[in-house]
Parts: C-alpha cells; structure tokens; sequence
C-alpha cells in the first residue's frame, strides 16, 4: 500500500503548520494515588499534534511526561488515573474507549517506541517474527505477504544484511539495532501518531545521533506526527520542530524549537538549557592556572596497564599521568573499556600487567593493612546511586565509618560526617535517614561525601553523572569542580558524554577498543580532534547548534 | 518506612497474627512448664485413664495417662520445652554453619565455592532420614546429637541461600566502595551483606525452625530421639503407637501438638514474607 504522501505538509524544507491536527489533547488530567507528593501527575494539559511535525516533550524525571505518554496510549501506569480532559485522533475520542475498542487503535493508529529496546522485544522468539505478528494482530495478509514486508520495513530501518536480522534474536543484535527493529515494528501498520518514550537513552552518542536522524526521515519522507519524550535538552535541540517544556505535570512553556531554544519564556526553561553542559571546554578558570603553577605534582600514575579475560584484552597498555588539581576525563562508548580502567586502578579487579603509582608509591603489589592503609589516597564514585550505598545503614554512618576507616576517632568521624554532609550541600537533618529517602542526584552526593571522608588525593568518578537529570548533572558538576578548587584534588572522570568531559576536564583521553587513542589537553581535542574517532564522537554529540 | 514499622504492619495481618499466637502460647508453656503442668512428667500413677478421668486426691488427668501411669498433659506440657529448646537450638547450629560457609562461598567464589558447593551437593543428595539415622545410630541417642543431625541435614539448603544472595549483594557498588575504603573481609561479610539479607533468612528460619520440630518428632518416633524417659511429643507417639487404637489419645495429643506448632511457624513465616522481601531493596 505505500505511504500516503503528505500534501503541503513538507515545502522545500520548510514546514508548514495549516493542517488539521492529527492528534489533540485538551485540559488531559491524571491524578496520583493518595501519598504522593503531589496530587495530579499530570494537570491540565492541552497539546496539539500535526501531521509531519515532531513535538518533543521535555521535562525531568518526575515531570509527568511519561505520565502524559501512557494517558495519551490509554494505558496509565498503574495507580495512576485518568479523572479529566479529553483526547483525540482525529475524529475519534480516545479517552473512555473501551480495551477492545484499544486494541484496534494501538499499534495500528497510534504505537509506540520505548526506553530499553533490549526489554521490549521478546528474548525467545527472533525478531522477524515480532515483526510479522504485528500483521497478524491487525492485518489479514498470507504468511509470505507477511514476510515480505517485513522484511521491507527491515530495509528501509538501514538495517544490513536483513534476512540475517529477520532470523537474528534479541540478543545477537546491538542496542542500536533493537531499537530500529522496535521502530520497525512501531510503524509496521503505518500509525498516524508516532509516541517514543525516551528511544536514544539507552544508546551510545553514535547510535543515538543514527537514529535520531531515521527518526527525522520518518518525519520528512514519510509526514509521520511523532511525540518526542526526553529529558535531553541536547537531543530535543537535534530534533525538535515544537517543543513542549514540563514541570510538576504542567506545561509550563510551549512553542516552536527555535523560539524556546534561543528566546525560552519561561525561567524553568532556561534553567534547563542552561544546565545542558557545553562542548566549548572552560576557558582559562583558575584551577587550570593552579594544576600549572608551581605546585605540579603527579599524584597518580598509570604505566601499560592492560586486562585480559579470556583471550580478550579488555584495557590495552593504557599509560597517563595525573597531576594535583587536575581532571583528566576518559571518554568511550560503552565496552570501550573505560569502567574496567577505573576498577584496575582502585584494585577491584586485578590488572593481567602494568604498574599503579599512587604518590609515588606502587598500589599494586601492596597487600594486607598496608593496602588497606594506602587505599585512602584514590577514592571512587559509582554510577548507580541506587547501588552504591549500603540500603540499611543511615547516610551519617556510612560517612562516619569511611573516616573511621581514614583513622579518625568514632565522635570525630559524626563531627566530619555533619560537616561534609554542608559540604556536598545537604542538609543535616538527612545524616540520620537511610539511602531510600534521598533522590538521586542527594544519594550521589552522599557518595562523594563518603569518597572525600577518606580524605583522598585522587577521585574518580565512573559516570558517577549518567544516571541524573541535566540540572543535578550541572550541580554535581559544580560542586566537583568547587571541591578540586578547596582540596586541591586530581580527579579521573570516567564518562561516555563529551559535554561532561568538555566542562570539567584539562584534559581529555578518548578510549576506543581498550586504547586510548588520543590524549591531549581538553581544548585541543575538542577543537581539533586528531583522530578520526574523536571526530566522530564529536559530531555524534548532540545538541552542537544549541550553545 | 522504617524496618522496624514493617515488622511490625507485618504482624497486624490475621495469618502472621495467628502464626504469632500459636508460636508464643507454646513459647509460654515451654518457658512456665514447671508452674503449668499439674503432675511430674516422669511420676507414674494410674496407667492408660482416659482423658477427663479423676485421679487419685480429686485431681483431673485432663489428657489421660499414658501406659506408664504418667499425666499425658504434664508431658506434653515439657515436652513443648524440650522442642523449643532443641529445635531451636539445632535451627541455629545450622544456621551458623550456613550463614559462614555460604557467605565465604558467595564472596570469595572460586575454590572456596566449588569445595563447599560440592560438599552440600553430596549431603543433598542423601536421603535426608537415612542420614539422620546413621548419625544417631554412630553417635547414641542424645540432645546433643541430635542437633548435631539437624544441623548436618539443613545446614546445607540454608548455604545455598545464603550464597545466593551474597553473590547478588557481592556485585553491588556499596560492597565496591568498602572494598576501595580499606573495610576489612569479615567486616564486609558481617555488616554489609550479612544484614541485607536478613529479610530472607528470618522468613526462612521461622520454617526451618518448624521442620527441625518435625524432624526431632520423627527422630523420636523413631526411638532415635531423646532417650527415655524424657518427655518428648515424637517419643511419646511412638510409645503410644502399640496401643493406638484401644486409647488413640496417647498419639492424638502429641501429634497435634506438633502440627500446631509447626503451622504456626509457617503462618508466621508466610506473614513476614512480604515486609522482609522488601528489606534490603532500598
């Protein structure tokens, strides 16, 4: 059947917004169970969506955007309800049909496209067949038919080889592939209204930019409404033709990409863009003038470190030093080997060859108390906030016990825990409440108040930013580079997000299959990259025109 | 929500609730024995009376007595001692192998873990009862052994749990960050995993604890529990079993004893499920 084309949808280029919209949404309110902390996930909210448009819906964790998505879809998370509002496809009111009624509108008029492309699809069942049974759901074709258009969808998703990929599992596929596949199967009916509820978060900056641009195409070539859910103000600047700006379940800001981008309205909108990391590096701020002063002293220095598992060398030969009041970022994609790097380094895996020095002095043939002594010098911080403290046990004491662990006395150690609980900004009252009463952006802060209780020379962050919002991102990073400034500390900053890299580092170590495979000072690879892989993580980052 | 609310939410629910009753009332006549059974288990009387008949001095053998002439009812009554005591005492053996051989396992993995992984395998792969009986025919009939049979025959599923849970709770970044702060192993062990898995393991030992019940009833119906003439519900089933059918209450008595106390450990067990899966999950 082929797409019908969308007429004066798409001008040379130039959008134009006289069409009828496709999907509208007015006064749409969803209420929270009873306990929340507030009492409406999403309220009064009016949307409209046009054919070939993409609205991207913008807000953090907690906004109410994925609240809105699964209302639109008539599928609330469960405890939450829909008590208001309307929506509608075209002609037809979607709020109050009935789930047969559902069954006929999604994945046929509407469908959706997910986070964890991995999670969506089945693991036991291969993915061609996923495909086709969106065509037996809604369609009556013959099994051939079937296959055949199938396998057309897998083609136009720039997928190779795709008689392999219609055979291949889950599993055998990358992250970027699953979720092309996903978007395959989305548009498998040629739905009217495209929702993709955060599709590149899971993915690496190059996959991510590959298939921002697809869904781009879908918009361009083929007019599709698509609803665009991120917290990535990056991505949005790289997508957007309308941006809609969410806080506490209200819009707080609507309008055209342009217009929010560079002329935003609304104070939390700017606050958002502002906290969106820039790729230009810090230009000459003090703590660089204070690394190259007189005070140049190499404080950690790794020499040829290699792992191997099995007859795979993880981390290949990799060789830095790093210098008090320094931040050396290494910047990968992910198996790049760039976490198994920081967990040599601290010793929680033990290198195959190559030498540590820590002051000096080799960590890694230390055993017993005397590693035990010397492990208060490098410090880490997770990536997982959720993980990486000890559920049960109160953030004081798990301060307290890390300078015990230093060798302060037990009364010092609550003194210094309250004192570094004002200096990673939280308040005293939380010493005494356990991990789960904090977000994650306060729990990551407890972290570097456990990791600073060791009084260390070295911190190292292992994309210890990855799992927070953009504006606890910004403020992480400004109290990282507050502490550098006080403490004089040199800190290793683990991350596969060259914005992050660009913002706090002197000096940046691109990693590429267990390699570094450029190092140089932060300015000079960003602006001009030597390698070619550098360059393309450059011009994968999203959000270059937004700063 | 703090652990200790969840506790006690936990209990306000009817099956914990019930559990809790049944398991404290034998807990109380296990500890007041002395002041609550009305004649000296081991004094013999009249023998075989029906329940309800009158005794010598106005005195009411409530349970009857068994063939010997002694109060069913006074036996019964420590007997609940005696059950309380080995059981839980054998219940607790086990789980301290248990909780060392598994944490060691899951933490260190490797040697360790194949040597104590093989070891539970062989022992679990004996038909429980045969090994009961090996044990307490090598060694003779006494408390002591059969804790120690107790301890052999369930030490080695509370080992698999636990090393389950470590190896899980072993991948976590927290137990990371005490490694890189110089937090010493058994520390580790002790006071960062150990404690996350307490939720498990308590749901875990209230039924153990009734299973070690039963076994020390089988043991004892066996006549390889406590030796004579102490008062013990398996031994006493098997002492009235001859006589079953002529005077049913000599078995009856016992053994609802037992099943009471065993379901209410596991209603108990099945009530604090809930709450204490949710412990340690943050």
């Amino acid at each position: 059947m082929g797409y019908a084309s969308p007429p004066g949808v798409w001008d040379g280029g130039r959008r134009v917004l006289d069409t009828a919209p496709i999907l509208s949404v007015e006064g749409l309110t969803v209420a929270l169970p009873k306990g929340a902390d507030r009492s409406l996930a999403v309220d009064n909210v009016s949307l409209e969506l046009r054919r070939g448009e993409i609205l991207c819906i913008v807000g953090e964790s907690g906004s109410g955007k994925s609240a809105l998505s699964g209302a639109i879809m008539g599928a609330p998370a469960p405890g939450l309800k829909v008590v208001g509002g309307s929506v509608r496809l075209q002609e037809t009111e979607l709020t109050g049909l009935s789930e047969r009624a559902w069954r006929r509108i999604r994945g046929n008029r509407i469908a959706m496209i997910f986070q964890e492309p991995m999670a969506a699809l089945n693991p036991v069942m291969p993915v061609g067949q996923q495909i086709m049974e969106v065509f037996e759901l809604h369609a009556t074709m013959s099994p051939a038919e079937r296959r055949e258009r199938a396998l057309n969808l897998i083609r136009s998703m720039q997928l190779p080889d795709p008689e392999r990929i219609l055979r291949s599992y889950p599993h055998q596929l990358s992250g970027g592939q699953c979720q092309r596949v996903i978007i395959a199967m989305a548009l498998a009916m040629n739905p009217e209204v495209l929702i993709a509820d955060e599709p590149t978060t899971a993915l690496d900056v190059t996959t991510q930019a590959q298939v921002l641009e697809l869904i781009r195409e879908l918009r361009t070539i083929q007019g599709h409404a698509i609803l665009f859910i991120t917290h990535d103000f990056g991505v949005v600047a790289e997508i957007a033709d309308r941006i809609a700006v969410m806080r506490n379940g209200r819009i707080v800001e609507i309008g055209e990409a342009r217009q929010v981008l560079t002329q935003p309205r609304h104070d939390y909108t700017r606050e958002l863009i502002a906290a969106v990391p820039s790729l230009a590096p810090p230009s000459g701020d003090a703590s660089v003038s204070a690394a190259t002063g007189s005070e140049k002293k190499t404080v950690l220095a790794v020499t040829a470190l290699a792992k191997d598992y099995g007859r795979v060398r993880a981390v290949n030969e990799i060789t830095f030093d790093l210098e008090r009041g320094t931040t050396l970022a290494v910047v990968g994609e992910s198996g790049c080997g760039k976490s198994s790097l920081a967990r040599l380094i601290v010793r929680l895996t033990e290198p195959t060859s190559g030498r540590v020095e820590v002051n000096g002095k080799c960590f890694l043939t230390l055993e017993g108390s005397e590693r035990r002594a010397s492990c208060r010098a490098v410090q880490m911080i997770f990536q997982d906030p959720f993980g990486s403290l000890n559920p049960l046990r109160t953030a004081g004491a798990t301060i307290a016990r890390a300078a015990m662990l230093a060798g302060v006395d037990r009364r010092s150690a609550r003194a210094l825990a309250s004192e570094l609980f004002d200096r990673v900004g939280l308040p005293r009252e939380g010493l005494d409440r356990r991990p789960s009463a904090f977000s994650g952006g306060q729990k990551q802060r407890i972290g570097i108040a456990r990791a600073l209780a060791m009084n260390p020379d070295v911190l190292i962050a292992d994309e210890s930013l990855s799992a927070l919002d953009a504006s606890s991102q910004a403020q992480i990073l400004d109290l990282l580079r507050k502490l550098q400034k006080e403490l004089g500390l040199a800190i290793l900053m683990i991350t596969h997000d060259l914005r992050v890299a660009a913002q706090i580092s002197h000096r940046i170590a691109v990693m590429q299959a267990g390699r570094i495979v450029e190092i140089g000072p932060a300015g000079r690879v960003i602006n001009s990259p030597e390698h070619p892989y550098t360059r393309e993580l450059l011009h994968s980052a999203p959000g270059r025109g937004l700063v | 929500m703090s652990v200790r609310y969840a506790w006690l939410r936990a209990l306000a629910r009817p099956t914990a609730a019930i559990g809790a009753l049944v398991v404290g009332g034998w807990l109380v006549v296990a500890v007041l024995s002395h002041a609550l059974a009305p004649f000296d288990p081991l004094h013999s009387m009249v023998p075989l009376m029906t329940p309800g008949a009158h005794g010598p001095g106005g005195t009411v053998f409530w349970l009857g007595t068994d063939a010997l002439g002694r109060d069913v009812l006074s036996r019964l009554i420590y007997g609940a001692r005696t059950v309380v005591v080995v059981a839980t005492a054998a219940t607790l053996t086990a789980y301290a192998l248990g909780i060392v051989t598994g944490l060691l396992a899951g933490y260190f993995r490797g040697h360790v873990d194949i040597a104590l992984s093989f070891i539970t395998n062989v022992v679990l792969s004996f038909p429980v009862l045969v090994l009961y009986i090996v044990i307490i025919v090598a060694l003779g009939a006494s408390a002591a052994n059969v804790v120690l049979a107790v301890t052999f025959g369930s030490a080695p599923a509370i080992f698999r749990i636990v090393r389950a849970i470590t190896i899980d709770l072993r991948s976590r970044d927290f137990i990371a960050a005490a490694i890189t702060q110089g937090e010493s192993t058994w520390r580790i062990l002790l006071v960062e995993i150990l404690p996350n898995a307490s939720g498990a393991l308590v749901v875990d030992f209230c039924l153990r604890l009734g299973y070690s019940a039963i076994t020390m009833g089988v043991l004892g119906f066996l006549g390889l529990g406590l030796p004579p003439p102490t008062p013990d519900w398996g031994g006493m089933v098997n002492e009235g079993r001859t006589m079953a059918f002529a005077f049913p209450h000599l078995v009856l008595f016992p053994c609802l004893a037992i099943s009471s106390l065993v379901l209410g450990l596991s209603l108990l067990a099945d009530g604090l499920r809930q709450p204490a899966g949710r412990v340690g999950r943050g």
